[in-house]
């Protein structure tokens, strides 16, 4: 069951306590997400016009694909992530956030690290290593910002009335222990003076990357939907049983994957990895079964609001599951390895399912804690079915591409058609987040401006009498 | 679940897991891994890469090469090709009849269809190829055979599979290819061809530095965006410069200019040329082709 939230008042304040470094997680990352949309289109568009940006080195696909992944994850996702879990917490504390002004400092600390990191990716600084690209300056201030609003998080965990905890307390718990433990273990042993030697840097760097891109959004995505559902519903979660069930597998089996099935490693690292991507099956059926049986028959109308985002985020991280799979399996690795197949795989778990449940929820919580409406209600509804065509034709047609291109022997004609329809799902998607920055950018300059008149108010007002010395 | 530990001992159980089988002990395995012995040789692989390919490394870490290209080659198996070079004494019936009589043997039984139909088709040319088969045992005993009937033969190894078939390698990547690269960047999307072996398959500098600055000189229609950034286009001398770049007509500069590498593009293409694993090693054997003269 939800922890009784019911008391409406206590609510507001809860609320309010977290405004401050919410928006600053929020602001950023909803910039960011239209710039990483914005490079990643600019890097799908560079296929069918490869002498586009021929004149300007920062412009070329190798800088820019890595530069806009990285942007979708260390700059949206993560943050977005990062603020959802604080007001989730105090939201199940019953309690205000604990040292507020901790992670409003960590965010800027964090937005300030993405910056250097895109600065050097864009300029040939990158690290050469997938999703650790960002150099040791860029990832030692994310390091310590992550802490820093995990421990205001965690703080505010402890500030709980019911001892018990709820299934979403495990997933985001584990989610704020996991990120430190893998980035740190990645930067010390890769982007350092002094890293492993040879094809160890592989094996790492593919076990931070399933780490990263497959089990910590996982617990991400499933902590806030778990919180949602049961919510918007208007039912209970489920069960709690299946929820436990469900976490333990994912985490045991899930950390295993992502070394992939031609890897040049000693045979025995593949062969965990496909069996631990075949157990996947297990968690990937229970998330199902929980989420089928709290929805069947609960009527929560649609139309397009937080509801629908988490669903179909819910929907997305099954299909992300089952490719995961598949290109695991020897037999269809054989086609699929090197191809589109794992990038669709990958930006399916990112935009599809992750990013999905996380705009639903800040859509759902800025209103609440700014206490007043977003500018553009309908917004929310249009950046949905931007969203999910946007996904549908960004994913789809690069998965069919990489199936198209296995079987062709990477012949990189055989896919050409498949890789501009994908163009115009990033077209959309980039629509979409620009709806939700509109909205969150008056908001809080709306914010600020009042603010300002609060405290010119002040200025102005005459002196009471009694601070006049006579 | 009522307090906060249960959720660190989870993590501790199942990152600490992982952590352990894929972080610490490939550290263990491959990080103390030594200079492979290459097969059949006193030398050692893989060798150390020049200087000006070290730096050239760089250069493609910084512009991302690695996003469209890997450096890694797969392979489905290995196969022995069994060849007649020469009869000895026999004829041609004599040594069908030889190769009947070995029907019999338990070892020969997965390819006594490959030796019948040999048997059937050939008309007597030497040398010939009379046995490809994964079976490796097959092939060992049937070398044994005809070494004992006083028959000549050579058994190659070759490895096998679509990367191989499509000349992208003699042999699949091992670890020890990358021990001396930082970063190590096998690419994991072939948007372009595989170059774990561009070295030995397009070993010329010249061609290699052109395709970097046209790339649609080189291959139509390419995906690859030009890195004109890595050259300088700049006056000519009297005479042309001995590196400037021989460009056909619509990607040359204008009259009396001339494309030139800078040190950057020489470096990539140092390291381009360092790409070649055609080494056999005891992970990944076969029988390296005798270069003629």
């Amino acid at each position: 069951m939800n922890p009784a939230e019911t008391n409406p008042d206590c609510n507001a304040k809860i609320d309010a306590s977290c405004r401050v470094p919410l928006l600053a997680l929020f602001g950023g990352a909803a910039l960011w997400l239209v710039v990483g949309l914005t490079l990643a289109l600019l890097a799908s568009i560079t296929f069918h016009q490869p002498e586009m940006f021929a004149g300007c080195s920062y412009l070329t696909y190798g800088h820019l694909a890595p530069a806009a992944n990285d942007l979708l994850v260390y700059g949206f996702a993560i943050p977005a992530a990062l603020g959802v879990i604080l007001w989730i917490f105090a939201r199940l504390s019953q309690a205000e956030l604990v040292l507020p002004l901790v992670p409003f400092a960590a965010a800027n600390l964090w937005h300030l690290g993405v910056v250097i990191g895109l600065g050097a990716i864009l300029f040939g600084g990158s690290s050469g290593f997938t999703w650790l690209e960002f150099p040791r300056a860029s990832a030692m201030l994310l390091g310590v910002s992550f802490v820093l609003v995990a421990i205001s998080a965690v703080a505010t965990f402890g500030q709980r009335k019911e001892r018990e905890l709820y299934p979403s307390h495990w997933f985001l718990l584990a989610a704020l222990l996991w990120f430190p433990w893998i980035y740190s273990t990645a930067n010390f042993l890769l982007v350092t003076t002094h890293p492993v030697r040879g094809a160890t840097q592989a094996v790492i760097g593919w076990w931070f990357s399933n780490n990263l891109i497959f089990v910590w959004f996982a617990l991400v995505g499933l902590g806030v939907a778990f919180y949602f559902l049961p919510k918007l519903a208007g039912r209970p979660l489920q069960s709690r049983y299946y929820a436990l069930f469900a976490f333990w597998t994912l985490i045991l089996f899930g950390t295993w994957c992502g070394i992939p099935q031609s890897a040049p490693v000693p045979a025995w690292l593949p062969a965990a990895s496909a069996i631990a991507s075949l157990l996947l099956i297990v968690p990937l059926i229970a998330v199902a079964a929980i989420v089928w049986k709290t929805l069947r028959g609960a009527g929560v109308p649609g139309g397009g609001g937080t509801f629908c985002y988490i669903k179909f985020g819910t929907l997305a991280f099954i299909v992300s599951g089952l490719m995961l799979m598949a290109s695991a399996c020897p037999q269809y690795s054989r086609v699929l390895d090197f191809t589109w197949f794992g990038a669709a795989q990958v930006q399916l778990q990112i935009l599809g399912f992750v990013a999905m449940i996380l705009l639903g929820a800040m859509n759902e919580i800025l209103p609440r804690v700014m206490a007043k409406e977003l500018p553009f209600k309908k917004f929310v509804a249009a950046q949905f079915y931007l969203s999910i065509f946007g996904v549908a034709l960004f994913v789809i047609p690069l998965a069919v591409a990489g199936v198209v291109q296995g079987r062709a022997a990477y012949d990189p004609a055989a896919a050409k058609i498949w890789l501009m329809i994908s163009t115009t799902g990033l077209l959309l998607l980039l629509v979409g987040s620009v709806l939700l920055f509109v909205n969150i950018s008056i908001m809080t300059v709306q914010w600020k401006l009042a603010l300002a008149k609060t405290v010119i108010a002040y200025i102005k007002s005459p002196l009471e009498t009694s601070e006049v010395k006579s | 679940m009522k307090n906060g530990f249960a959720i660190f001992f989870a993590v501790l159980v199942a990152l600490g897991s992982s952590w352990l089988g894929l972080v610490v002990a490939p550290a263990i395995q491959l990080g103390t891994a030594k200079l492979d012995p290459v097969l059949n040789s006193s030398d050692t692989w893989p060798q150390q890469r020049t200087g000006e390919a070290t730096l050239g490394l760089q250069i493609y870490r910084a512009n991302g090469c690695a996003a469209c290209h890997t450096e890694q080659v797969r392979q489905a198996g290995v196969q022995a090709e069994v060849s007649l070079t020469g009869l000895g004494k026999s004829n041609p019936a004599e040594f069908k009849a030889f190769v009947q009589s070995l029907f019999i043997l338990p070892e020969l039984e997965k390819v006594t269809n490959n030796l019948a139909a040999f048997v059937k088709d050939w008309n007597g040319d030497l040398p010939k190829t009379f046995l490809t088969t994964d079976d490796l045992e097959a092939a060992g005993t049937m070398a044994d055979r005809l070494k004992a009937a006083g028959l000549k033969s050579e058994t190659l190894i070759v490895a096998t599979g679509p990367d191989i078939a499509r000349g992208w390698g003699v042999r699949r990547s091992v670890a020890a290819d990358y021990l001396y690269d930082y970063p190590v960047q096998l690419g994991g999307l072939r948007v372009g061809p595989d170059l774990a072996n561009i070295g030995v398959r397009d070993p010329v500098a010249s061609a290699q530095l052109l395709h970097l600055y046209a790339p649609g000189a080189v291959v139509k229609n390419s995906a690859m965006p030009s890195f004109k950034f890595l050259f300088e286009v700049r006056q000519a001398g009297a005479t042309p410069s001995p590196d400037a770049l021989n460009l056909p007509k619509e990607f040359a500069p204008p009259a009396g200019y001339e494309v030139v590498p800078k040190p950057e593009a020489r470096e990539l293409v140092a390291y381009l040329l360092s790409l070649r694993a055609d080494q056999p090693v005891y992970e990944a054997p076969f029988t390296p082709a005798i270069t003629k003269p």
